[in-house]
């Protein structure tokens, strides 16, 4: 036992532990994910966060030494934004022809994100920098970082709210359009995806993916819209402000 | 093979982007502008059959990659002791918002973009 206790400081100290976690307890999730037909409640990401979240908090290893283990894939974050051209381009003619209502989309829609959150945020009585933090949680994650720190948010924060936002567009997005009765027709699922797209970015394109081929590249599109604008937009209104 | 050069090439473009940023003061981060120098380089043959290899394999599991930032709310337990339930709420209602806003946004603009052909 001793050994044992031992060997876990060691092993929990090391990067090993944390990459291994994050891949391990990710394919476990996404087998429960596929085994459930691939429910949105099951949503893989989820419960790998929960999961590792609570091993981390009841063996009080601290979330430095998980992340030093952990930013190998974090790190790929940025090599992934740079590979979404490819399903852009795949559909270059279509998004030529298409460019003037998709662009227009995306900017009602991120501003319909952005701004509800500033405004909400203010009327349940959050503290400025979370609020701040909050504008850009539809911009995928590393992206809101930078975009946060530039206004005055916490860079942290903002990436957990944007991860939030993802799961949750992911896991509730079908009920949603489903309620707005947006069809499951051809346009109803570009619709569907550019808006999953666009409001919870990366893990909103990754479960448009796994739902619907159309889908899935508006929903890429629709990200790297959301990226350009915010990036662009959300510094520049809060500079007039 | 194919794919390790595809890795390669978003590599150096992301450096490139990074470089790019910074030299010009842009105000976009550097991954983004390597996507837009991508989206030129896919023209070329030998930039777009390595970089499809790689690009789908990582786009694949794009989820994975946000799971590290995830972990990361439970740095915030303080917070989320106080605002947690304010904050969820905010976040779930601008969530909705911003899907509903967006779907709709599309749906009604591609119909107009239909009727004037």
């Amino acid at each position: 036992m001793q050994n044992f206790v031992q060997l876990w400081v060691y092993l929990s100290s090391t990067p090993l532990f944390g990459l291994t976690a994050t891949i391990a307890v990710y394919v476990l999730a996404h087998a429960f994910y596929t085994a459930r037909q691939q429910a949105p409640w099951a949503n893989p990401v989820l419960w790998t966060v929960l999961v590792i979240a609570g091993v981390l908090l009841v063996t009080g290893i601290p979330y430095p030494t998980y992340f030093s283990g952990a930013q190998f894939i974090h790190f790929l974050l940025g090599p992934a934004v740079v590979a979404l051209a490819w399903p852009l381009w795949q559909r270059r003619v279509e998004l030529r022809a298409r460019w003037a209502p998709l662009l227009l989309a995306a900017l009602i829609g991120g501003a319909a994100a952005a701004g509800s959150a500033w405004v909400l945020g203010l009327a349940f009585g959050l503290p400025t920098d979370v609020v701040l933090s909050m504008t850009t949680k539809s911009v995928t994650a590393p992206v809101a970082m930078g975009v946060a720190e530039k206004i005055g948010g916490i860079p942290a924060l903002a990436a957990v709210f944007a991860v939030l936002t993802g799961i949750i567009g992911a896991l509730s997005g079908k009920y949603l359009f489903d309620l707005l009765r947006i069809s499951t027709t051809q346009p109803g699922w570009m619709a569907r995806g550019f808006a999953l797209g666009t409001t919870s970015h990366g893990l909103g394109a990754a479960r448009a993916l796994q739902v619907n081929a159309d889908a899935g590249a508006y929903a890429g599109l629709a990200m790297g819209l959301q990226v350009v604008l915010a990036s662009l937009l959300i510094p520049l209104v809060f500079r007039l402000l | 093979m194919n794919a390790l050069r595809g890795f390669a090439w978003l590599l150096v473009l992301q450096s490139a982007g990074e470089l790019l940023a910074h030299a010009l003061r842009l105000p976009f981060p550097g991954p983004v502008v390597g996507l837009v120098l991508l989206l030129g380089a896919l023209y070329f043959e030998a930039v777009r059959t390595p970089v499809a290899a790689c690009a789908d394999f990582l786009l694949a599991h794009l989820s994975l990659l946000f799971v590290p930032v995830g972990v990361g709310v439970m740095t915030h337990l303080g917070l989320i002791g106080e605002y947690g339930g304010r904050m969820l709420a905010v976040i779930v209602l601008s969530t909705w918002i911003g899907l509903a806003v967006t779907a709709l946004a599309l749906r009604a603009l591609m119909k107009q973009q239909a009727q004037q052909k």
